[in-house]
Order: C-alpha cells, then structure tokens, then sequence
C-alpha cells in the first residue's frame, strides 16, 4: 500500500519530467512518422491488399525500439547520478526498489503512450477491411512488451554511466545482440557451423522470436514470460549497479 | 537523537572516515568542521544512508541505519552538498514532490509546502523552473526540502556554501533557531559559522575526529586563549619585556608595536585564566606606566583549527 504509494509518487515525477521537456515530443512525432513511413512506403500496406497489420506495420518495431527507447531510458539513472539528485532520492524514505520501478514504469508508460497514438493505423486497416481486431490486440501487447524489455535494459546502461551518451551506445548494442539471435539472415549463417542446439539457443534469446507470435495474434505464456523475466532481470541488475556505487 | 559509534568507510585502499563516533541529541547543533577531503561529507552521507558504512554503526531516533533504513529516513532531513534538485521542475513543483514522498497528502501537503515556502523566502520564484534559479535560490530551493516534513533530525552539508552574505545570516538563524527543537547536523569551512551557530563542534581531519567541544572549549585550545593585548605610554621596549617577563603567569611576551607614545605587547599565559590581566594592570600602576589598553584574548578558531589539522598537510606535502 504504502510501497504503492512511493512508485506512484516517483512515476509521477518522471512522467512530468518527459513532458517537461521536448524529448517527449520529440520522441512521439518521430516515432509516428517512423511507423507511418515505414507502414505505407516501405512497408506496402495498399499493396499488399490484406487486412492485418503484422507484416507491414508491427514488423519494424523491433527496429525502431532500438534506437528510439534507449534514448527514453538513457536518462533514467544518468540524469540522477550527473546532477547528484540520486542523494537525494535515496535518502528518501524509500527503497530503492521502489524508485527503480517507479521509474521504470513512467518510462514505460510514456512509451505506451506513443504506441497508442498510432492508433489511426488501426481505424485505416478497420475501413479498408474486416481485420482480425484479435490479432492487432495482441501485436500491440507483444510490442509494449518488447518496448519493456528494451527498456529495462536501458536501466541498466543508465545507472553504469553518468553520460547519457555512453548509455544510450551501449544500450543500442546490447538490444541489437537481442534482436540479431533472431535475425534471419544471422540464423542462417549460424547453421553453417554451429549445433543445431546452440542455434536453438540463442535464437530462443531474440526478442525477435518471442515477437513472432504476438504479431500472429499468439498469446503464449513463454513468450510474456520471456518478457516480463528479461525486465525483471533487467530491472534487478539495475538495483544491483545502483549498489555497487554507494558500496564504493 | 544521532549516535555513529566507530563509523569508517574505505574507499579501495583509502580510509576516508576511520573510526569515528559521536552522538548529537535533541536541541544540539552540531558543527562539522574539516579541511576538504576531510570525510565531512562521507559521514554525512552514511548518517542519511546514501552510503552503507564500511564499519561501525549509526542509529537515528534509536533505529540503526543499516537494519531500519526506512524508518531512521524518515526523521532526517537531508540537505547535500551543492544543494541538488530536479532541474526540470518548478520550485512548487518540486517541493509538492518532496511532501509526497514524505507521505504527506492534501491540506497537510498544502501547508507544509506553504509553510517551508514562507521560512525560506521563496514566494517569488514559487513558478519558475529549478533550472532557471540562482545559486542561492536553488539552495534555498533544496533547504526548503529538507525541512518539509519537519523532520527531528537535520543533517545539512555546507547549508550556506554559494550564499551571500544576507543569505548565510538568515540560514544561520534559521538553523540556531530549529537546532531548539531538532537534533542539527551540518559542515562548515566557515570558522565564523561555528560561533554564530553551534552548541557544539568537532574538528575532523583524514577521517579522524582531532577535537570535540563546545566553541568555547575548543578556542581554549587556541595559543592565543587568555592572552593579554596592552598598550603602555612613557615607557619603552626593554623595560616593558622585561618586567612583563619577570610575571609568574607570563610565558612569552610579544612587542607587537613601538613608537614615541609607548608600546604594544601581548603577554602569552602558561594557562588561560583570567588573573593574567589583574597582574599587569597591577604592575604598570606600580611602575607607573599609563596604561591605555588592555583587553583579554578569546583565543581563535581559526588557529585552533589550523594548529590541528595543519602538521598533518605540511608532513604530507613533504613527503
């Protein structure tokens, strides 16, 4: 209850924090007219003549998350630590679990946010045809869940630097590894010398992988649970780092 | 109200606070004071559980920091060094942040944000952005957080570093006059801050506390404690040092000026008392010096300070 009360309270602040300054709206102008390019360009939503939304529209999101939410999340922790605020949120009376969720939560909210106002694509495609609504539903929740993921992870990069810069490349990196395990072109190379199991493995690392079935209207628990344990762990290791550095 | 008993925090292979306990109650304020680099700051910040303590323990209110970090939180008031705030928010925004993470809601939130608006005169930047403020508002700005919840205990590293010099009175006051009621931690490297402020100092160097009294007791320490300034006509330098010396309380004495009129000594006590004065008063009357005159030394902070923590630098540089 009163846990609640402290995450709503440091969700709250970050979530200002966005609006506060043009990063937010920076972020949602860009990312609409990634999607809406992306879609309708490159994507040939017209030209393929179907009522779905997978292969032209959800298809690229991987993509775009990993540039666009680490430079959400680079400065979470950056910020804090640059400025010196970090002393005083974690002499708040709260723990610094709660300031972690807090925060990772407003930022994932925020990223919400911009997904969901992609949602004139959605009436386009209920116009045009008869899509199947189901499926789009689920695209959404796999992609919110995949933009979590990413960002959880950008936590981490966030409380090892004080340089937002620093943050974000290395957070792009570490993304990118996640999505090339399911990138097809690598798997393909993979299976030329590796063990199939090996090849398993690592593809059952991608984010790209566990995207897939949402994009087909799947909600299948391993793939949520692979999302909500890569947060988790993300957001663990992040309590750790922040530790670390008060350790000395 | 604050109890640290052997507190020390190793850095690698550096011991930036080693073993150092004190304890501050109710209605004590507590000057901190060191050179830089000291461990003013690191102590600080393991009394308000930023830091956890290498060794050693710190209790707050009777919680231990490391066991109930939580609750010890929540009776201090924190105010860090170079005074931090969220630079993306306003001044009221800020503060409504702070009451809320304190647990306060609504009218309660409302008047404390008032209340702390008013103590630290921020009424005219209440709107304006963190990032857009002076460095003594910003200060204030981060004062005033601390103080929200009206805390029993205030820890407040370098409170009027960057104010000016109305500024620093104010907090002064504003310290002496909660320090009634609170338990007061704070640093200085003003030596004049102590006096004007503290109940109590504690002389820190290289993580070591050196000296631990009241400002009185500690200016005691000082060479210059006790010792007499006078000035004598129709007389001269020979004579003077000479009788002077001849005194049974006399340890050194000084010729600090000499014209045609008369001269200036200062007489050195071998302890401080007040008899010193009495003695000399009672032997230029005997002599038949005008004595124009004569007052006793305080003995300086200043020098207590630096008689304390200076050996150290200077073994330091030399090697």
């Amino acid at each position: 209850m009163n846990a609640w009360a402290n995450i709503k309270t440091i969700a709250k602040r970050e979530l200002g924090a966005y609006f506060s300054s043009p990063l937010a709206f920076v972020f949602i102008v860009i990312f609409l007219l990634l999607c809406g390019f992306f879609t309708f360009m490159v994507g040939g939503f017209f030209e393929r003549g179907e009522a779905s939304l997978s292969a032209s529209f959800f298809l690229w999101h991987p993509w775009f998350y990993l540039f666009l939410v680490p430079a959400v999340g680079m400065r979470l922790w950056a910020e804090e630590r640059r400025v010196g605020t970090i002393e005083l949120l974690l002499t708040m009376p709260i723990t610094a679990w709660q300031a972690i969720v807090g925060k990772f939560l407003a930022s994932w909210l925020f990223l919400g946010i911009a997904l969901l106002l992609t949602f004139p694509i959605v009436i386009t495609v209920n116009y045009l045809g008869s899509p199947d609504n189901g499926v789009i539903f689920a695209g959404y929740v796999g992609s919110w869940l995949m933009a979590g993921a990413y960002l959880a992870i950008s936590c981490i990069t966030s409380a090892m630097t004080r340089n937002q810069v620093v943050s974000f490349i290395i957070s792009v990196v570490i993304c990118l590894f996640f999505i090339l395990a399911g990138f097809t072109p690598v798997i393909r190379l993979l299976e030329g010398w590796a063990w199939p199991w090996l090849v398993d493995t690592i593809t059952s690392f991608s984010v790209i992988t566990h995207f897939d079935g949402f994009q087909k209207g799947v909600l299948d628990s391993r793939d949520v649970l692979f999302f909500v344990s890569l947060i988790g762990f993300s957001l663990f290791s992040t309590s750790v780092i922040l530790r670390g550095h008060r350790a000395g | 109200m604050i109890k640290v008993q052997n507190l020390a925090k190793v850095f690698g292979n550096k011991h930036a606070v080693d073993g150092v306990s004190f304890s501050v109650e109710r209605g004590e304020v507590l000057g901190f004071l060191g050179p830089n680099g000291a461990g003013k700051s690191t102590t600080m910040r393991m009394i308000t559980g930023f830091i956890p303590p290498s060794a050693g323990t710190v209790s707050v209110g009777g919680f231990d920091t490391l066991e109930h970090p939580i609750e010890a939180k929540r009776l201090i008031g924190y105010l860090p060094e170079n005074a931090p705030a969220y630079t993306d928010m306003t001044v009221y925004g800020f503060l409504n942040f702070a009451a809320e993470i304190r647990g306060l809601r609504r009218d309660d939130k409302k008047r404390a944000v008032n209340r702390v608006v008013e103590m630290c005169f921020l009424e005219s930047v209440l709107h304006q952005s963190v990032e857009t403020l002076s460095k003594g508002y910003r200060h204030r700005t981060c004062f005033a957080q601390s103080i929200i919840h009206d805390p029993e205990v205030l820890v407040l590293d370098e409170p009027t570093d960057g104010l000016d010099p109305n500024q620093k009175h104010e907090v002064r006051q504003l310290i002496r006059r909660m320090g009634e009621k609170k338990a007061i931690i704070f640093s200085t490297h003003i030596l004049e801050e102590v006096d004007a402020v503290c109940s109590r100092a504690i002389i820190i160097d290289r993580g070591r506390i050196v000296a631990n009294g009241t400002p009185q007791e500690l200016r005691q320490k000082s060479e210059w404690a006790g010792a007499v300034t006078a000035r004598l006509g129709g007389v001269h330098n020979g004579a003077v040092r000479e009788k002077l010396s001849q005194l049974m309380l006399a340890k050194k004495v000084v010729v600090l000026e000499e014209n045609t009129s008369g001269v200036l000594v200062r007489v050195y006590p071998k302890q401080a008392s007040g008899e010193l004065a009495w003695n000399i008063a009672n032997l230029s009357q005997a002599e038949k010096w005008t004595l124009q005159e004569l007052h006793t030394e305080e003995g300086r902070l200043d020098e207590v300070f630096r008689t304390i923590t200076m050996p150290d630098t200077l073994t330091e540089n030399k090697k």
